[in-house]
């Protein structure tokens, strides 16, 4: 193929490669413009949309205003949103550390050789083929105080029935729980890929020095999965932060407002109570802090690469 | 054998006695019937999105006849009732809303869509003699339905179809079993369901509904039987910190705290439905939608042995909550006529009927409680009928009349959830006054 791009006159300064790379760039820059049209249609329209929107006082059903930064300022000032993202906060410290601890652990395990390891591990992945919600659904069933199983259990083996998420001071250790049961596999499954890419020499030579297993895992495995570790942290708080489906179906943020969290807060207020500027506002500040969180984990994680 | 035809009528031999003694009527009515074109909108389509209840699924899987005596295509929606009534704003305030036709839950949308001119008014279809066929008599609706279906301003923007009773459904065996005779006052009831409890046996006097939001109609439940009655005045100011008010959400408290089962604070209908089913509760005040699943011997305990009463009086008066549904056409829609055609068929005289008589829901037409072929018949006991007719004669409105319904049973629902952990009921209930009153306002100014 006759190479164009090599016959225009090179502009002075640069070099062959730099001009076809110029010239390649300008022929083919229409190429983009079908991805560009979608991602402006669904990501930045939106966004600059729900911007505009949260600068204004709109009810469905009732005419739009103007009102600037008013929803933000109400917003800081609402206790509601503050418990909201107390509860987000502490719910999702919750169903990371958790999962993480336990994914961990779940892989080591699973990464020596026993017998009928491969049916264990497919056991063990079971709960993250299910879907959200009917998971929620049968855990709902199994939380009744009076016909669930889980009392029932209970009180074979002597404990008195506990009120799960019937009651406002377990509702949400009880909601990380059913989040623990479904998501550790996925944790357990990242560091599992992980522990395979690991070189064997460093345990060798550590088995040579002296090392015992605690060493050998605080000194080598440790650091060499922390890339590995890092990412399953960036995938469970991003999932934690906008857990929705189980907590709306399981308790619909109840009792009270005990497990309201900012995605259920925000749920209410634009499709129950119909305030959209209001909840595009919630949005909007709600981004800004995953978008800090992402960053401070992504920070991390070139740290952990660099070290 | 009994055979169940397309509008679901079960043909017996007295069914068919009556239907031959009544020929000299029936040819009359195919008349009438024949004068009115049902196929004037022939090849036309349609869209209709409802509610997923007994009703809406009776409805779906009868749309065939709809479709063979009109030739109008039809494709129904049905969406569980909560996510129905969100997306059937979100589509509204989109402009062009996807469906012809919509149910409305009175109790909840009816001033945000009227108030927003969303739907059509009807009352130009039903004048119409070519659109509105006059075996359709609207003059059988009950007056009652026919108003809770009409706006403020004269518009009927939905045709009212379903009304929703609150009752007590109480567990016979239990009752006889301590020789208790059926309350007839909260006082009555609250001492009636402490004899009842036996938790040994994990058997409570009373369960009702905890959750946030959902609790609201119970709590309104009391304070119906008070003389302040509502929970807005005339002026339309919030009335919800009042003596009566605080004690009808001390009745709440009390009922919830003392004799409902561990956990209420988390209960929706739902949960109470399968405590009372599951015979571990002796009382519930709820719908009476749900007689339905209560008498299903494949998944009811108590099935045969369910009773039925109206809401106990209280110090003020006697009224039971009411709670209903409207099908309306939306202003957008390009086919009003075909979808007013299709609400004719959908809340017809034998439709209506078929809906009593299974238990589907309690039809706006006034009709079906006087055929007393079909009402013996039917599976339900006659103490369902009575209770139902007697609580057309004392129903209120549940909840009051605002746009923002949601909002009120959220702020008002977490106080009365705050009640049930042990919070004092007057301070919760002017703490959430105080919340609300100020976003009432703003609606009513923007109304």
């Amino acid at each position: 193929m006759p190479d164009d791009a090599a016959a225009l006159p090179a502009p002075r300064g640069l070099s062959d490669a730099a001009t076809r790379r110029r010239n390649y760039a300008r022929r083919y820059a229409w190429f983009v413009v079908p991805a560009a049209v979608v991602v402006v249609s669904v990501i930045v329209f939106p966004w600059l949309f729900t911007l505009y929107v949260s600068a204004h006082d709109w009810h469905l059903g009732s005419a739009r205003r103007f009102v600037g930064f008013d929803n933000y300022v109400k917003l800081f000032g609402d206790a509601r949103f503050g418990w909201a993202m107390a509860r987000t906060l502490y719910y999702t410290l919750l169903a990371v550390v958790l999962p993480m601890v336990l994914g961990i652990a779940a892989a080591l395990a699973f990464h020596r050789k026993f017998p009928l390891r491969g049916l264990a591990r497919t056991v063990f992945i079971l709960p993250m083929m299910a879907t959200p919600v009917a998971v929620a659904l049968v855990w709902t069933l199994m939380f009744h105080p009076q016909l669930g199983v889980l009392n029932w259990l209970l009180a074979q083996v002597g404990i008195p029935p506990s009120m799960w998420v019937y009651a406002a001071d377990s509702v949400i250790p009880t909601l990380v729980m059913v989040e623990v049961w479904h998501w550790t596999p996925l944790v357990m499954l990242l560091i599992l890929g992980g522990l395979a890419s690991l070189p064997v020499d460093p345990y060798e030579a550590a088995k040579i020095d002296g090392a015992n297993a605690w060493q050998s895992f605080r000194h080598i495995t440790l650091p060499l999965l922390m890339p590995f570790i890092v990412v399953a942290l960036i995938i469970r708080t991003i999932d934690a932060l906008k857990a929705f489906d189980t907590i709306y179906v399981i308790t619909q943020g109840g009792p009270g407002q005990a497990s309201e969290t900012i995605n259920i807060f925000l749920y209410l207020q634009a499709f129950a109570f119909y305030n959209v500027g209001y909840a595009s506002a919630v949005v909007v500040v709600f981004f800004a802090i995953i978008l800090a969180l992402a960053a401070l984990l992504l920070w991390t994680r070139e740290r952990v690469k660099q070290t | 054998m009994d055979r169940e035809t397309l509008t679901g009528a079960v043909t017996t031999r007295r069914a068919l006695l009556a239907s031959a003694l009544a020929a000299p009527a029936l040819v009359e009515t195919a008349n009438a019937q024949s004068q009115f074109d049902w196929k004037r909108f022939r090849g036309e389509r349609i869209e209709v999105t409802i509610q997923l209840s007994p009703r809406g699924t009776l409805l779906q899987q009868a749309n065939k006849e709809f479709e063979d005596l009109t030739g109008i295509r039809c494709g129904i929606e049905v969406v569980p009732e909560q996510q129905h009534r969100q997306k059937i704003i979100v589509e509204y305030a989109s402009g062009r809303p996807s469906f012809d036709v919509a149910e409305l839950s009175l109790h909840v949308n009816k001033r945000q869509v009227g108030k927003a001119k969303w739907n059509t008014d009807i009352k130009p279809l039903l004048a119409d003699a070519t659109l509105t066929s006059p075996e359709f008599d609207f003059a059988d609706f009950g007056a009652g339905m026919v108003q809770y279906a009409t706006q403020a301003d004269g518009r009927m923007d939905s045709c009212p179809a379903f009304a929703d009773y609150f009752i007590i459904y109480y567990n016979k065996e239990l009752f006889a079993q301590k020789n208790i005779a059926v309350p007839t006052t909260w006082e009555e009831m609250f001492e009636a369901a402490k004899r009842l409890a036996d938790p040994s046996k994990q058997i409570y006097g009373h369960v009702g509904r905890g959750l946030k939001n959902a609790n609201v109609v119970l709590w309104s439940s009391y304070l119906l039987t008070t003389a302040q009655r509502d929970m807005i005045n005339a002026e339309r100011q919030l009335i919800t910190d009042t003596p009566d008010a605080i004690w009808a959400g001390e009745q709440y408290k009390r009922f919830l705290r003392d004799v409902s089962p561990p956990g209420s604070i988390g209960f929706n209908w739902n949960e109470c439905q399968t405590t009372f089913m599951q015979g571990r509760a002796a009382m519930w005040v709820d719908g009476i939608g749900f007689a339905a699943p209560l008498e299903d011997r494949n998944r009811s305990r108590v099935a045969g042995k369910v009773g039925y009463a109206l809401v106990p009086k209280g110090p003020g008066g006697h009224h039971c909550a009411l709670f209903g549904a409207g099908y309306g056409i939306p202003e957008a829609s390009r086919k009003k006529g075909p979808a007013w055609y299709w609400i004719q068929w959908a809340l017809s005289k034998q439709n209506q009927l078929k809906f009593l008589t299974s238990g589907a829901g309690v039809p706006a037409r006034t009709s079906p409680f006087s055929n007393e072929q079909a009402i013996a018949s039917s599976h339900f006991p006659r103490e369902f009928f009575q209770t139902l007719e007697g609580s057309a004669k004392i129903a209120r409105a549940g909840l009051p009349e605002i746009v923002p319904v949601t909002q009120f049973r959220d702020v008002i629902g977490t106080a009365l959830t705050n009640t049930i952990s042990g919070a004092d009921v007057a301070t919760e209930l002017r703490r959430a006054t105080n919340e609300f009153r100020p976003i009432l306002e703003q609606s009513e100014k923007d109304s």
